[in-house]
């Protein structure tokens, strides 16, 4: 940040918009937490933008006072993908539901994650369809009745951070809509990654799909059920910090501290890891046999997108110098018809 | 043996007549594998070298490789070379080259009764004319008795004058394109210097296989100097085209260089998004070229990404770009609906092929008009341009990213297979005549609105992220006017419907009005859009000079229409609409106009002849004149 730039402050994210979330939606915590963060990344507000698909959560540009692109459905990440190439230096932040960004939007969810284009994307993921009301999500749990699915849904449901790892994403994270300084910090981290960060928010919808994350965000499960991750240190959890992650071949297994088994037996996390194991594995646990772990879990250095983009274009133009429209028309085989009608 | 030295002034050593000729068409035909392509393409560089006037026309399957010596494995070249100004292929071959009876098969029909034709004897056998349907030889069943035939053992030849060469059996076969090659050259009175030269460059990493096909396509030559096959060889001059430099080009490589102008003459870096389709991927091979120009080419994971990613490029001040053909228009269609809605520029390019589905990918169709026109939800008018001719593309992408650029909306460009492929000499324009599309982005944040309006042509200003104090927010919501607020108003939303239709139809203020050629009224006008330009000026030209009353005028602009059409269509008593569609130009004129359209459709896959277009004249012409005859009032 130069030094005479403008002190930024939450205010100067916050549109005079009003608001359309149902009350007491996630999604105002998410806002709160972005709007609070962005003053504090040393970025001039201009360079902001945020780019948004269809859903919910995608309503997310009306309220940050940022440029902003309210899209297509599930299109986002292709059309961020166009902005970041040609314009490397524009700080672009996408906001995308489980829907948008793991159903209509699933192919270019893992295009952009494989390319390692410079755009931070939060998913909402709330397990629901919100804006039409209700109707089960790629990421609803089996057997969910919905309005769709009136004798429970037969799918499957993605796992979203397996999917972003298995599409080589280098950095995924994830937090709670409510967890303010968890998610603050996580989103401060994401900022500083070069290539595409993939954080999973876990967003309440309390009209169409009330505590989908109550086994997280209650008091209790808070406390107890939750893996806080830590890169260098040994995986515990729980008030106490009594219990921990402990690896049987390559089975994770939760085990409870004393009678011989100690911090030392338990996992350490390192989010640098090269290989993406570690996250996989993390990414795999889940309640109720597992803490939900929270954080980042992975974090490694590539090259973005853009910058091969650009530095494909500096060095053919170094090496060829810089093109001459002239000369491009007049390449290949040419001839001239003179005024007199020869030709030579 | 010792070979004679081979060059157009060589003296044969036996009496050869010489004659010329103003035009002639010819036609190479083969198997997938054959390299009909490539001798097509040679024959036609070295005429464009020669300064003729000419026109090509490449057919060929969609599959890569079909099965060998079948039907749907023919594939075709055909130039046309003149001493004049010409402007399509040709109808019909005056020489047909077919390799094989598969060939032989698909080709024949289009010969010119007593045409040449050349045929690959060697390929002749049992097992071949079983696969091409033959029940019976026709080189011995009398069936071509209409054609000058001259049967050579082209595969037999070929080997043999590659007997030391060291090649394998195979590597040997596949050079026997460049001994027909060498015969079509004795034939026609080229010289084979340029396709040496051209050889000896691309097979670089492999000189053997560059001089086994230099040596083929001599031992060509020389077959038709020596044997007694051949009692004539043709020439033609160069054609009096109006002076300047020229360079063959095919419609996509022009397009792909009017874009690059376009980015020149704009400033604006370019950035196309593709997805790879044919007949569209070439203008991505060939930007892809162009690195050191500032372009950006992205082969996006499909087509809605090829486009979304034009609308992020071009939201940050990037001439976006997207190409497409076919069925990826369709997949286009909700993108380019959001570029209507946030009023950014937005180049989509259409190079149409046969449909509907995957349809016919590898032939030509016009029939994306009124997809790109309506195909789209609610009411929402884009601009549509169409190029005429292959050099055409070259000017119809600059026009294309001119409106674009000025009046910030999404523009739609048809092209086709046809022009796509096909090629024809290129008068190179000077950099400095070509359109000054220099934009200027909002930069005052005093007094900005995302939707404020040029009082003329409704564009929104361009306010490209970067620029401090015009934050904003657009997206695919109905906006307010002016202020860009989400907005359900119900008046604002009649407002902005109408506004987006109005911003399209003031483009009309700024393009050229139609142009009649020949009489300005008359009895009969034949009005075309797209690629059939040279089909039908060829046919309007012939009957003028048979002393027919027809004029022509030709659209590039569909969406809106130039301001004089109205009053064009009013003159004449018949207007006729060639279309490679069912009647959708038609369709637009009949009802914007009301004017009773004579439409004329044909859904081949392949391109209009002249003399079809001569024909439905003639009966239209002759329709008018008995309706005149019996009720000799007007009738308009």
């Amino acid at each position: 940040m130069s030094a005479d730039a403008p002190v930024l402050t939450k205010k100067d994210f916050q549109t005079d918009q009003e608001v359309r979330w149902c009350p007491g939606c996630g999604d105002y915590a998410i806002l709160s937490s972005v709007q609070a963060v962005f003053p504090e990344l040393g970025i001039p507000r201009e360079n902001f933008v945020v780019v948004a698909g269809i859903g919910c959560s995608s309503r997310f540009p009306y309220y940050m006072n940022t440029f902003g692109f309210h899209t297509i459905h599930g299109r986002a990440p292709a059309i961020a993908t166009g902005l970041k190439i040609m314009r490397p230096e524009l700080e672009v932040w996408l906001a995308t539901g489980d829907g948008d960004s793991l159903s209509i939007g699933g192919n270019h969810l893992i295009h952009i994650l494989r390319r390692n284009v410079g755009v931070k994307i939060l998913m909402f993921n709330n397990r629901i369809y919100g804006l039409t009301k209700g109707q089960y999500s790629p990421t609803s749990e089996l057997g969910k009745r919905t309005k769709s699915t009136p004798y429970g849904s037969l799918d499957n449901p993605f796992n979203p951070l397996s999917v972003a790892i298995g599409a080589g994403a280098t950095f995924v994270a994830r937090s709670v809509d409510v967890f303010q300084s968890h998610l603050k910090e996580v989103l401060h981290r994401a900022a500083k990654h070069k290539g595409t960060a993939f954080i999973e928010i876990l967003q309440n919808c309390n009209i169409f799909n009330d505590k989908a994350w109550s086994n997280v965000s209650d008091k209790e499960a808070k406390e107890e059920h939750v893996l806080y991750l830590e890169s260098g240190k040994p995986m515990l959890f729980g008030k106490a910090k009594d219990k921990g992650i402990r690896l049987n071949g390559l089975t994770p297994e939760v085990v409870a501290l004393g009678n011989g088994v100690t911090a030392d037996d338990c996992l350490v996390f390192d989010d640098r890891r090269d290989d993406p194991a570690m996250a996989f594995i993390l990414a795999q646990m889940l309640p109720p046999d597992f803490p939900t772990p929270l954080g980042v879990m992975r974090a490694v250095d590539r090259p973005s997108y853009e910058s091969r983009v650009v530095g494909q274009i500096q060095h053919e133009i170094e090496e060829r110098g810089e093109g001459r429209l002239d000369a491009l028309l007049r390449s290949g085989d040419t001839w001239t018809v003179f005024p007199d009608g020869t030709v030579g | 043996m010792s070979h004679p030295p081979v060059g157009t002034d060589h003296e044969s050593p036996r009496a050869v007549g010489h004659q010329k000729l103003d035009d002639v068409v010819i036609r190479f035909a083969g198997d997938s594998g054959d390299g009909m392509q490539i001798s097509g393409g040679e024959f036609t560089n070295t005429s464009a070298r020669l300064g003729n006037d000419l026109a090509t026309f490449p057919d060929f399957p969609a599959e890569i490789r079909a099965p060998a010596g079948t039907l749907p494995g023919v594939s075709a070249f055909q130039v046309r070379i003149a001493d004049y100004d010409i402007h399509t292929p040709g109808d019909a071959p005056d020489v047909l080259v077919a390799m094989n009876p598969a060939a032989l098969k698909v080709n024949l029909r289009d010969l010119k009764s007593n045409g040449a034709l050349i045929v690959n004897v060697d390929e002749f056998d049992e097992r071949n004319l079983k696969k091409a349907g033959y029940a019976s030889d026709p080189l011995t069943d009398d069936s071509l008795s209409a054609y000058q035939v001259f049967p050579v053992e082209l595969s037999t030849l070929t080997k043999r004058a590659l007997e030391d060469s060291g090649l394998d059996n195979r590597s040997q076969e596949r050079c026997k394109n460049f001994f027909a090659l060498g015969m079509t050259y004795w034939m026609f009175s080229r010289p084979m210097e340029g396709t040496e030269t051209w050889l000896r460059k691309k097979f670089k990493a492999k000189p053997e296989l560059a001089e086994a096909n230099v040596k083929v396509m001599k031992a060509g030559w020389n077959y038709c100097d020596i044997t007694e096959l051949f009692h004539t060889r043709y020439e033609i001059e160069p054609a009096k085209l109006p002076a300047g430099t020229y360079r063959n080009i095919t419609g996509n490589s022009a397009l792909a260089l009017g874009l690059i102008a376009a980015s020149r003459r704009s400033g604006l870096p370019l950035m196309q998004g593709a997805y790879p389709i044919t007949p569209a991927s070439d203008v991505l091979h060939d930007l892809a070229q162009f690195k050191q120009f500032g372009v950006t080419t992205f082969q996006a994971e499909d087509e809605i990404a090829a486009i979304c990613a034009a609308i992020g490029a071009s939201f940050g001040g990037a001439l976006g770009v997207t190409t497409t053909s076919g069925p990826g228009i369709c997949l286009k269609s909700e993108a380019m609906n959001l570029a209507v809605m946030v009023e950014l520029p937005l180049v989509v390019i259409d190079i149409q092929r046969g449909g509907p589905s995957t349809g016919l990918p590898t032939k030509t169709e016009q029939a994306d008009l009124l997809q790109v026109m309506f195909g789209r939800n609610s009411d929402s008018p884009v601009p549509v341009i169409a190029a005429s001719s292959p050099a055409d593309c070259f000017d119809t992408a600059l026009e294309a990213c001119r409106i674009a650029l000025q009046h910030m909306v999404p523009v739609v460009m048809l092209s086709d297979g046809y022009i796509a492929n096909g090629s024809e000499p290129w008068r190179l324009p000077n950099v400095e005549d070509l359109p000054d599309l220099r934009v200027e982005f909002r930069t005052d944040a005093n007094g900005f609105k995302p939707y404020l309006r040029d009082p003329n042509t409704l564009a929104r200003p361009w306010a490209i992220p970067g620029t401090p104090g015009l934050e904003h927010r657009i997206g695919g919501i109905e906006k307010e006017d002016g202020s860009g607020n989400v907005s359900y108003d119900p008046q604002n939303h009649d407002h902005m419907v109408r506004l987006r239709a109005e911003k399209v139809e003031r483009i009309a203020d700024r393009i050229p009005n139609v142009e009649v050629h020949g009489e300005q009224e008359g009895d009969l006008l034949v009005l075309g859009w797209g690629s059939t330009a040279g089909a039908i000026t060829g046919a309007v030209n012939v009957a003028r000079k048979q002393g027919i009353k027809v004029s022509r005028a030709h659209l590039r602009h569909l969406n809106p229409f130039p301001k004089n059409l109205g009053d064009v269509l009013s003159r004449f008593t018949k207007v006729l609409v060639p279309e490679m569609n069912l009647g959708q130009l038609a369709l637009l004129l009949r009802a914007k106009y009301l004017k009773d359209i004579v439409s004329y459709s044909k859904v081949q896959g392949k391109p209009f002849y002249r003399h079809e277009i001569l024909e439905k004249i003639e009966q239209v012409l002759a329709d008018v004149h008995r309706t005149k005859q019996g009720r000799p009032v007007d009738v308009r």
